[in-house]
């Protein structure tokens, strides 16, 4: 074992993974399972069924207070001036520089309650980030460790968190929420996922997560759901083309350039990034993220160099095997002239060029 | 768990003999840590390889393994079914799942790789269980 610096940090689940047989990994920091019984059969058990995600790593931001709302959509690229009490939001947030601080969801709970989202191994960062640019007096708050979050996702996941809750969970819209309780718990529920199927992400007291985790398997049982590792959740959102941070995003690269464009308003009123944002339209952005899928053999992944016409042109952000789709995919940074689809790239394996075609993304899309 | 009659190495490769031929594989140690393979790497017939140097590599849906040979020889046939059926590494590492099977160049090359008992104290160690 190598020696590491820092113990793992571990959820509320820790000792439920352990005891369920899950192969864990270090994840940022975070000792979680990467796999229950096998990334292909977890990933096919969401696209058919359902799967059960402990994703208590992530980090929970609050705002609160008279100006939540302005600190809110000044720190974000979103609009949040948009949102509806109960409805949830993908954005950025960005240095002064254009570049990801960390890509969130932003719920708004009411005019002054703002509930965020934020990767595992950003919260500092993102609480660092955001108390520092609060010059509007609202009470900014890390929350972590008052939350649990799971993750049920799939064709069946309404179907099975149904079972356990009195709320009508239908009315629930894509990307929308209510406060209700699942299994007796209070529990904020969430029609938002990282897999690109229908499903629920919630939120409860990390008190609660042992008899969470249980109830929601065994109302499962019926529909056919599996615990899921973080291995499936990435390939399940490689395929519906999710940004990753650290992959796809970070603080040197742009929404223009990760394709994110739907998420910046840049006609809201200033938010941090803008003017950079800004000045990038104006000039035009050289680098673009592209998805590509194998036609030779070998499987393009992260962090692989890219060709075109023998010449580097770019890197892989995200690479592996499609479960759904039986082929070889990937996202890559390529100049922005050049990542039109239907253009023939190389992915560099190992020495060797093999050729690869840009494809639009999201590689999966389910069927409505 | 581990065939008597194959030869170990701490990379997790195996080689079983008859005659001058080995055939060689990973085994069910590495394939489990890996999980689910969906890729194998293969070097051509007539390939010469060297005992320790990678020959080829394995891929499951999250990472890439090299294979180092557990023998020096050349390269006499290749599990072409894996080509289509890599999950065949997982379902049977010891047996359908070879890999290669090589014309042994220094037969003495075998003494020097682990028994079945050795590999498995080996691994044991290595998980610290």
């Amino acid at each position: 074992m190598a020696a590491t610096a820092t113990p793992l940090k571990t959820t509320a689940l820790h000792a439920i993974h352990r005891r369920m047989g899950a192969k864990m990994v270090d994840f940022g920091g975070w000792d979680m399972p990467l796999q229950y019984t096998g990334i292909l059969e977890e990933h096919r058990a969401v696209r058919s069924a359902a799967g059960l995600f402990d994703v208590s790593h992530m980090g929970e931001i609050e705002i609160r207070g008279p100006a939540a709302g302005a600190l809110t959509d000044y720190v974000t690229t979103n609009a949040v001036a948009r949102l509806q009490p109960g409805q949830a939001q993908y954005s950025g947030l960005l240095y002064e520089h254009g570049g990801f601080v960390d890509d969130i969801l932003v719920h708004k709970l009411a005019d002054d309650s703002y509930f965020l989202c934020v990767n595992a191994s950003n919260q500092e960062k993102d609480y660092e980030h955001i108390a520092g640019a609060n010059r509007f007096h609202a009470e900014v708050e890390l929350a972590s460790d008052r939350y649990s979050q799971l993750a049920i996702q799939g064709p069946r996941a309404l179907a099975i968190l149904q079972k356990l809750t009195p709320d009508d969970l239908t009315p629930i819209r894509y990307y929308h929420f209510m406060d209700g309780s699942v299994a007796g718990i209070p529990t904020r529920i969430a029609r938002t996922g990282y897999t690109g199927e229908d499903g629920f992400e919630i939120y409860f007291a990390p008190e609660h997560s042992e008899r969470m985790w249980k109830d929601i398997l065994d109302a499962g049982q019926e529909f056919g759901i599996r615990p899921c590792g973080l291995g499936a959740r990435n390939t399940l959102r490689l395929e519906a083309g999710m940004a990753l941070y650290g992959h796809e995003i970070h603080a040197s690269i742009t929404p223009f350039e990760a394709g994110l464009d739907w998420i910046v308003k840049l006609d809201k009123g200033d938010f941090m990034g803008r003017a950079a944002l800004v000045r990038q339209k104006e000039q035009g952005i050289t680098r673009r993220l592209a998805g590509f899928e194998m036609m030779g053999r070998g499987i393009g992944r992260d962090d692989y160099e890219v060709f075109i016409d023998g010449s580097p042109a770019g890197w892989v952000t995200s690479g592996g095997p499609s479960p759904t789709l039986n082929k070889n995919i990937g996202l890559c940074y390529l100049p922005a002239d050049r990542a039109k689809t239907g253009r023939r790239i190389q992915i560099v394996i190992r020495g060797q060029p093999v050729d690869a075609v840009t494809v639009p993304v999201p590689f999966y899309k389910r069927a409505t | 768990m581990y065939p008597e009659d194959l030869h170990y190495t701490k990379q997790h490769e195996w080689v079983r003999v008859s005659g001058d031929v080995g055939a060689i594989g990973i085994t069910d140690y590495a394939q489990k840590e890996l999980g689910d393979i969906v890729y194998v790497d293969l070097p051509r017939v007539g390939t010469k390889v060297e005992q320790g140097k990678v020959m080829g590599s394995v891929e499951s849906v999250k990472a890439v393994s090299d294979i180092y040979s557990p023998v020096s020889g050349e390269v006499i046939e290749t599990n072409d079914v894996l080509a289509t059926a890599p999950e065949k590494v997982n379902a049977g590492p010891h047996d359908d799942g070879w890999l290669v099977k090589i014309r042994l160049a220094a037969p003495d090359e075998i003494g020097g790789l682990l028994s079945a008992a050795d590999y498995e104290k080996y691994v044991a160690e290595e998980t610290g269980h």
